[in-house]
């Protein structure tokens, strides 16, 4: 009878806390910072205080590697096998959203209020992603640098013009002091060559796509402003101002801190390793190629999955995870700029007079994000290999024309892709 | 259908059926798959419904033509020369992108050559389709003397009866056993234009003669390097059907030749390789076969390489299969390659069946 008595105890009891624990929905979280040590701290901080701080939700969290975190989405997208809230990096979001991946994330107004604009995440008239940072690039330098060359400081309202940018590389190629002028990054095959270099089209006046009407590429990337632009950039490789398509991704990494290079375009999130490196580093604006001087924008944001049946679970976690404290930590943590004024105050480097604090002023003012449109995977892609080939050394024209086509011809195969 | 194999055997049957069934599922409805889906514009990402568009992808994908250009002409008549004494022409792109010439729009220039003073342009639609597939017939074409005759050298060294032989068979073997990933990752870091391991040897054994070359950053040697690479991985494995070929042949004949006096060079003519033939086909078909479906080394030490030199048609496959969300695009290139890999291997059958 004891036994039997001690059993139907504990049995009693195991359900009543099995049902105490599934009144607490589990929200699958796909993230992409796996191998990121810093940044899976401060997320698994942030979901370990969302799971305490209320009892209608749990959050688990899996990584996945950056590089294959696209493809792995696609593929369990293909195979219903969706998380319930996942990251998504901003100029993709608009694919995923018009494929049926996402459905429109259920945020108040509240909570993405006084938020920087490009990390809100929209398509369609609605808010399908809200990123915690946003990522911005800048020309990196010495100050003992500037001054050896006799240059001088650009600053944001007064940045460099296209022959004072090509005098500072003239200075530091003549000097016999570094291996290259300019560091460009072409290491970093991918994202990183819409988003770092199409800026520069877009200074030069043209675009990867036309933006009135996401119908064509023609006049945007192969129209004259274009094609100068190409014939700038081929000059960079020709000329020996930077390294090629082929630079070790290792000189990419520490080229500048070893004074390899001059000077280095690189994203701020490399900014806290340079340093420490270095310890006169600054960080110059883009320069004006004429239309104004601009920087890429958007960055990872979370949304919502439209396999998701909690949606508005997704939603708290979000807000949650926008708390002014948790973007501070991540901007310390990893060095993106913060999505609020308030939260760069509290950060080390975004604070006013902290040494990144021009970049939050720089990412108000000058970014511009990449074309809305859920064809951008396609044309990210096409625009790549058409700078990788003009920097090999083709033809600008023709190669421009020949990535025109290619774009054109996958917007009609996809029927103008919602626009 | 009550052969003797499916009378007796049915224990068997049931236990191949999981592997058959895996099999079938993965490989064989795929295979059919992917002549299906070359017919219609399915996208692998889309909310569009499917068409069927019949053989459009192909029509844009295999589509070339020739355009004759005249020389530029001054007011007088006479040919115009740049700097160089080069005639000068107008560019493709006036005659692709204007509205005179509908049918060459979206085309692109893929070489061309002069007859007197005109100059005769080929233009494809995809240009890099048709680089990727001379890409992949140049690879097979050196490959498979190459890597076939290398490993035959390496069979012919260890078929010697000498001490510690073994251990030259395991380590002419063991790149085989490396994953073709690893390889080309080292090789990569080997091959670099800067403090590569290649570049500094070269100019150790020259005493500083040679010049450093970016192997892979170069149009000219980047398919090249590829290929010598691709070729020392597999050579192990080659060498062991070789090796097995060789110790098939009977030890008599050999000594009947060397009775006969016979040079090494006579023996291997008259007794060794007439032995191999069977052998010699085998080893032809596997590494044409194989050396068509080169990818892994292209994805990770060129990406299609410096202006499409190392493009390959299986690299082109998934590029746009899979990057490009085109899996229609990429199902047409995967039969396409199919195609060409059965005449292939048909032709070869031919040529090297048994005449008696």
């Amino acid at each position: 009878m004891t036994l039997t008595k001690t059993t139907l105890g504990a049995l009693a009891a195991s359900t009543i806390l099995a049902g105490a624990a599934a009144a607490q929905t589990e929200l699958s979280l796909w993230y992409h910072g796996a191998g990121n040590e810093v940044e899976s701290n401060i997320l698994n901080t942030v979901i370990d205080d969302f799971n305490a701080a209320q009892s209608d939700w749990t959050v688990a969290v899996e990584s996945f590697p950056q590089q294959s975190y696209n493809d792995s989405v696609v593929a369990s997208a293909l195979a219903g096998n969706l998380p319930c809230i996942l990251d998504v990096d901003g100029p993709v979001m608009p694919n995923w959203a018009w494929a049926g991946y996402l459905q429109p994330l259920p945020i108040s107004q509240e909570a993405i209020d006084g938020h920087l604009d490009s990390t809100i995440g929209r398509w369609d008239g609605e808010i399908y992603s809200v990123g915690l940072w946003d990522a911005a690039v800048a020309l990196y330098t010495r100050a003992s640098t500037m001054d050896a060359l006799g240059l001088r400081t650009p600053t944001l309202e007064e940045p460099w013009t296209r022959e004072e940018f090509m005098a500072a590389l003239d200075a530091a190629k003549a000097s016999g002091n570094y291996d290259y002028a300019l560091d460009l990054g072409t290491a970093w095959t991918g994202e990183w060559y819409p988003y770092a270099y199409s800026p520069f089209l877009q200074s030069f006046g043209g675009d990867i796509v036309d933006r009135s009407t996401y119908d064509t590429a023609e006049g945007a990337l192969n129209g004259d402003a274009a094609i100068e632009f190409g014939e700038w950039w081929q000059s960079l490789f020709v000329d020996g101002y930077a390294p090629g398509t082929s630079q070790d991704p290792a000189d990419r990494d520490t080229g500048f801190i070893e004074g390899k290079y001059a000077f280095s375009w690189n994203g701020n999130w490399a900014a806290a390793t340079t340093l420490d490196g270095v310890d006169d580093v600054v960080f110059l604006p883009a320069p004006d190629f004429g239309n104004g001087p601009i920087i890429g924008a958007g960055s990872w944001q979370f949304g919502v999955s439209s396999a998701c049946e909690h949606p508005e679970g997704a939603a708290a976690f979000v807000e949650h995870a926008l708390q002014d404290k948790y973007l501070a930590a991540f901007s310390d943590g990893i060095g993106l700029i913060p999505a609020t004024k308030d939260a760069a105050q509290m950060t080390e480097k975004y604070a006013d007079g902290g040494p990144l604090a021009v970049f939050f002023g720089l990412s108000e003012e000058q970014s511009l994000v990449r074309p809305v449109s859920p064809g951008y995977v396609v044309a990210a892609k096409v625009f790549e290999k058409a700078l990788s080939d003009i920097a090999n050394g083709a033809d600008v024209a023709d190669t421009l024309d020949a990535a025109v086509d290619e774009i054109n011809d996958d917007i009609e195969t996809n029927q103008g892709y919602g626009h | 259908m009550s052969s003797k194999l499916t009378r007796s055997n049915r224990a068997g049957w049931v236990f191949a059926l999981p592997g058959f069934s895996l099999l079938f599922l993965f490989i064989i409805v795929p295979f059919f798959f992917a002549f299906w889906l070359s017919l219609t514009n399915q996208r692998l990402v889309s909310p569009n419904p499917t068409e069927f568009i019949g053989l459009k992808n192909y029509q844009d994908l295999l589509s070339i033509s020739v355009i004759t250009l005249e020389p530029e002409r001054t007011e007088a008549g006479e040919v115009v020369r740049d700097a160089d004494g080069e005639i000068e022409y107008p560019r493709v792109r006036t005659i692709t992108r204007s509205d005179e010439f509908p049918q060459y729009r979206g085309m692109q220039e893929w070489f061309r050559w002069q007859s007197g003073d005109t100059a005769k342009v080929v233009v494809a639609s995809d240009v890099v389709f048709m680089k990727a597939l001379v890409n992949t017939l140049t690879f097979a074409l050196f490959i498979v003397p190459l890597q076939g005759g290398g490993a035959l050298l390496l069979a012919l060294l260890i078929n010697q009866k000498l001490r510690g032989i073994n251990a030259y068979r395991t380590i002419y073997f063991m790149p085989v056993v490396i994953s073709i990933v690893v390889i080309s990752l080292l090789w990569r870091f080997i091959y670099s234009g800067d403090e590569g391991l290649l570049n500094n040897i070269l100019s150790a054994l020259t005493f500083g003669a040679f010049s450093p070359v970016d192997w892979l950053g170069n149009t000219d040697t980047a398919l090249g390097s590829i290929i010598a690479m691709s070729a020392w991985q597999a050579m192990g494995f080659h060498m062991v059907i070789w090796l097995a070929g060789l110790q098939s042949i009977s030890p008599t004949l050999y000594e009947a030749a060397s009775i006969e006096g016979a040079s090494k060079w006579q023996t291997f003519r008259y007794v060794t390789w007439p032995g191999l033939r069977n052998t010699a086909v085998l080893v032809l078909i596997v590494i044409t076969m194989q050396s068509f479906a080169v990818f892994a080394q292209v994805d990770v030490m060129t990406n299609g390489g410096p202006l499409d030199s190392t493009q390959t048609l299986v690299f082109q496959t998934v590029e746009r299969g899979y990057g490009k969300q085109d899996i229609s695009g990429g199902a047409t290139i995967s039969v396409i390659l199919f195609l060409m890999v059965l005449l292939i291997s048909a032709v070869q059958a031919f040529l090297t069946r048994e005449r008696t």
